[in-house]
């Protein structure tokens, strides 16, 4: 197991490396370029921007660019974004607490309503409640988010005027009244995001404990004369969220990358639009710093997925 | 309308039998801009009213937050890195300029103590200085006194070639010097009409020389001050974060007494045009919200509820059609529209003046644009006083096929006509966007009507009004017979709107397509108009000979004018916001209130 947990952990090494290099290489190829605005302002002359890009290094050659980049990266100095001058390491810094907020209140939530749903309707196979969950399950996951967020909005926004619908991170109230504040522009959000995920993942519960719940040591359990609710709690749930535990683990990243649709619908200042806005600005400290970390946290999710699997399944073994 | 019809004008303002304002607009109806109309009688004596204000409120504070949407957010916080409008709105909370220009394109002086004129002694007789009176008492965010000196660094920051400031076309060609502890003179190489341009509107907002003196060159990007902005303005800094909110609050020592009305300022960041329309004009949850990029159909619909306003200010921009002269079909030493080669079929005169009398510009006002876009005939729409009346356009499909019949261009069995064996057909193109796409369809079948035939062509905005060197579909390659986009006049004098036509500014190869000449248009007579121009001082001839430069564009058919746009924001019924179109929206920021 040792050997298997250190051979991976090697593995990272190169496949980090792997992935700056092919996503330095696209950046550096695509069109575009961070000061273009620059260039169509006619009271700007030209070398203004000439010396800009000499200044940050922009005409230098690619694989030039790429070693100082994973140079400063390796001690620790993230580079600074060319829109803003900022750090980038500040600039994603104040925008975790809010994606971790609002995308993992959303995941939260997708699994508080995933989980018994789908173990609800899964040892009640083709009941009533079967059905209108997997229709609502369905419908879940065709839906777009940015369809059922502008709904959302039309509903409880504009037509209600419950709910506001710009999310701002920084409200200036104090004690319970912050929090009823933050949770009041949170609702939308976090609804559209957990009732998207919700969907898929109630099926894949439901599907899981069906598997089950058919094995012949639940009939002995349920012969032998033990509760039906103690039978699916202790016996079948504990087994068939194995493959669930699983999957979560391997989309926890997601949450660190955001939700761009959403952020941008409800102007949620998460980690998504200041990936979409740096792609479209041409700022590529900033996409290679946030694409980056991304990539890393996929690895070692991953990594940690196969080996939760295999704590929790003695069945699995590594060689 | 020429020079002597002008002075008779200005003849009549002063004996008061025209209102100032109904000269200005005379001008605008002839292609000129407001604040060149106003400089034309300053320069003849009629001094300028004292504006009134309209700002009420009798004590400082006590408006709560002022809340706007900015659906490009602000990414920078220092005027002379502004990349855009947004970061010089961003900045313009926090810093001033000496002067600012009103919605009607006159100087209204902020922390200049007054407007330099001819009377005053601020604006020297030969054009090569102005000298200006600073306001004493303006203190800096953090108690330091404004002076003379930060005049002059700011000069030396922004145009030291190292810094790479933005501002630095205003800076680079004068010399500032100090008169005295709240005094500067600003003197020009030659004689200069155009002097409100250093330390005026939005690029002369100033920065502290305390605070950035260590940061010059090379290494002002780095100043911490860039982040933490510490202006004059009527507003402190309390946040930051890129992209997503600018926050200030209430500076309780600025220099103008009642001043400002709220205690804090919020500039939200992200999002897109509608969904701030909706904040501001259905929910009611912002304020204001800058730069409506709505159609009009929904911005009527909005303010249905009563909420709120969408306002209207008229600018420059203006959104037209540029005839190609050269040929993009033909390949010269690696580029095509050279300007060593002749468009065969857009060079002939008959098919320009056919193609002008083809756009049917009161449907797309009236379908399209609504208040957003007003159709014109004239290149240079505002300010008033530089107007043309001269030119007149219509909408006549008939009559264009006469013009193209009687021209020898006759209608082939498909119905597109051909001459000489060449056929009549165009490609158009322009960005993604979807008012654009909808004009292009209303030409297209007007031209198709006349047998013109022309292909329509949309590229994605990032793209088409990016520089990039090796894409060939940028609006500055102009590899089509025919395109449209808005062009910007970003300053309130039209020399720099109007050096778009001149023949040193043609965009080639060589000049990596920089140049602004698009349309590649070459005439002796117009770059010896534009050149006398540019040394005119006497702003009654300059104003006329921009007039002759409008029609001289507008009669060879180099582009043909479709609507001019007017800055379009929504603001909530009960603030009361002065905007001006030759300044950023954050002009007069001081003066903005909320209505009981």
């Amino acid at each position: 197991m040792s050997r298997y947990l250190l051979r991976r952990l090697l593995l990272v090494v190169p496949s980090v490396i792997g992935i700056s290099i092919v996503l330095f290489t696209v950046l550096a190829l695509a069109p575009g370029d961070p000061f273009e605005e620059l260039a169509t302002n006619p009271a700007i002359p030209p070398e203004v921007r000439a010396n800009l890009r000499t200044q940050f290094g922009l005409d230098d050659p690619i694989h030039l660019r790429y070693l100082r980049w994973f140079g400063s990266m390796a001690q620790g100095d993230w580079g600074f974004s060319f829109a803003s001058r900022i750090d980038v390491d500040k600039l994603i810094l104040q925008r975790i607490p809010v994606t971790l907020f609002v995308i993992g209140s959303s995941q939260v939530l997708a699994l508080l309503i995933a989980l018994p749903v789908g173990v609800f309707a899964a040892t009640r196979p083709y009941s009533i409640f079967d059905q209108i969950a997997n229709t609502l399950a369905f419908i879940g996951f065709s839906l777009p988010t940015f369809f059922t967020g502008i709904l959302l909005i039309l509903l409880f926004s504009i037509h209600l005027d419950w709910l506001p619908f710009v999310y701002r991170a920084d409200i200036s109230a104090t004690g319970w009244r912050w929090y009823w504040e933050h949770l009041r522009q949170a609702i939308m959000p976090v609804t559209v995001l957990g009732l998207f995920q919700a969907a898929s993942w109630t099926r894949f519960v439901r599907s899981s404990v069906l598997d089950v719940i058919r094995l012949d040591y639940v009939t002995t359990a349920r012969s032998k004369g033990l509760a039906e609710q103690v039978v699916v709690v202790k016996h079948v749930v504990r087994n068939a969220l194995i493959p669930v535990v699983t999957l979560v683990a391997l989309q926890l990243p997601a949450v660190f990358g955001g939700a761009i649709i959403t952020e941008q619908i409800f102007r949620v200042p998460g980690i998504g639009s200041l990936l979409i806005s740096a792609i479209l600005a041409n700022d590529t400290p900033v996409i290679m710093a946030v694409t980056f970390v991304l990539a890393i946290l996929v690895i070692l999710f991953n990594l940690l997925a196969d080996l939760i699997y295999g704590w929790l399944d003695p069945r699995v073994s590594y060689r | 309308m020429n020079e002597h019809e002008l002075r008779h004008l200005i003849s009549e303002v002063k004996a008061g039998k025209l209102s100032r304002r109904g000269f200005i607009q005379t001008m605008v109806g002839l292609g000129l801009t407001a604040p060149l109309a106003s400089q034309m009688l300053a320069y003849s004596g009629v001094a300028q009213a004292q504006a009134k204000s309209a700002y009420k409120p009798t004590k400082r504070g006590g408006g709560g937050t002022l809340k706007c949407l900015w659906w490009q957010g602000a990414t920078l916080l220092n005027p002379h890195f502004a990349v855009g409008t947004k970061d010089q709105e961003g900045s313009r909370i926090f810093y001033e300029p000496l002067a600012g220009w009103d919605g009607e394109g006159n100087l209204v002086p902020i922390l200049a103590a007054e407007v330099p004129s001819l009377a005053n002694g601020g604006l020297s007789k030969d054009g090569m200085s102005v000298t200006w009176r600073l306001k004493k008492n303006v203190q800096w965010h953090d108690g330091k006194p404004f002076t003379a000196d930060d005049a002059v660094f700011n000069w030396e920051f922004a145009s030291d070639p190292a810094t790479a400031s933005v501002s630095i076309g205003s800076y680079k060609d004068v010399k500032v010097e100090k008169v005295d502890s709240h005094t500067v003179k600003v003197v020009f190489q030659k004689p200069t009409p155009y002097w409100a341009d250093a330390f005026v509107g939005t690029r002369g907002m100033l920065i502290p020389k305390h605070l950035f003196e260590g940061f010059s060159g090379a290494k002002s990007r780095d100043a911490p001050t860039n982040l933490k902005p510490i202006g004059t303005g009527p507003y402190k800094f309390v946040d930051f974060k890129p992209g997503d909110m600018v926050r200030g609050a209430i500076n309780t020592a600025y220099h103008e007494p009642n001043r400002p009305y709220f205690d804090a300022i919020e500039m939200k960041g992200g999002g897109d045009a509608v969904s701030a329309a909706r904040a501001v004009l259905q929910t009611g949850e912002f304020d204001y919200a800058w730069n409506m990029q709505v159609e009009d159909e929904i911005l009527l619909r909005l303010e249905d509820s009563g909420k709120g306003r969408a306002t209207i200010t008229p600018g420059a921009n203006i959104e037209h059609i540029q005839v190609n002269r050269t040929d993009p079909w033909t390949e010269v030493d690696g580029e095509r529209s050279s300007a060593k080669t002749k468009h065969p079929l857009l060079s002939d005169t008959a098919v320009q003046r056919a193609l002008a009398m083809l756009v049917d510009r009161a449907s797309v006002e009236k379908q399209i644009y609504g208040r957003t876009g007003v159709a014109t005939g004239n290149f240079l729409n505002n300010p008033p006083r530089f107007t043309s009346k001269n030119t007149k356009w219509e909408f006549n499909v008939d009559k264009a096929s006469q013009v193209l019949e009687a021209a020898g261009w006759k209608k082939g069995s498909d119905g597109i006509r051909v001459k000489d064996g060449k056929k009549l057909k165009l490609v158009f193109q322009t960005s993604v966007n979807a008012p654009r796409q909808k004009t292009q369809a209303i030409i297209k079948q007007a031209c198709q009507r006349a047998g013109i035939d022309v292909e329509l062509k949309s590229i994605t905005a990032s793209v088409y009004f990016s520089s990039d060197v090796a894409n060939p579909d940028t609006y500055t390659k102009f590899y089509t017979d025919l395109q449209m986009y808005t062009t910007t006049m970003t300053q309130p004098d039209p020399a720099l709107f109007m050096n778009q036509f001149t023949s040193w500014e043609i965009a080639n190869k060589e000049n990596k397509w920089q140049g602004r000449n698009i349309s590649r248009w070459r005439n002796d007579e117009y770059d010896k108009l534009y050149k006398a121009s540019e040394g005119e001082l006497d702003p009654v001839k300059r104003a006329a000979m921009f007039i002759k430069m409008n029609d001289m564009v507008i009669e060879n058919t180099v582009v043909i004018p479709v609507v001019y746009r007017p800055r379009v924001s929504a603001a909530s019924n009960k603030l009361m916001a002065p905007l001006s179109g030759w300044d950023n929206d954050f002009w007069l920021l001081k003066d903005w209130y909320r209505e009981a």
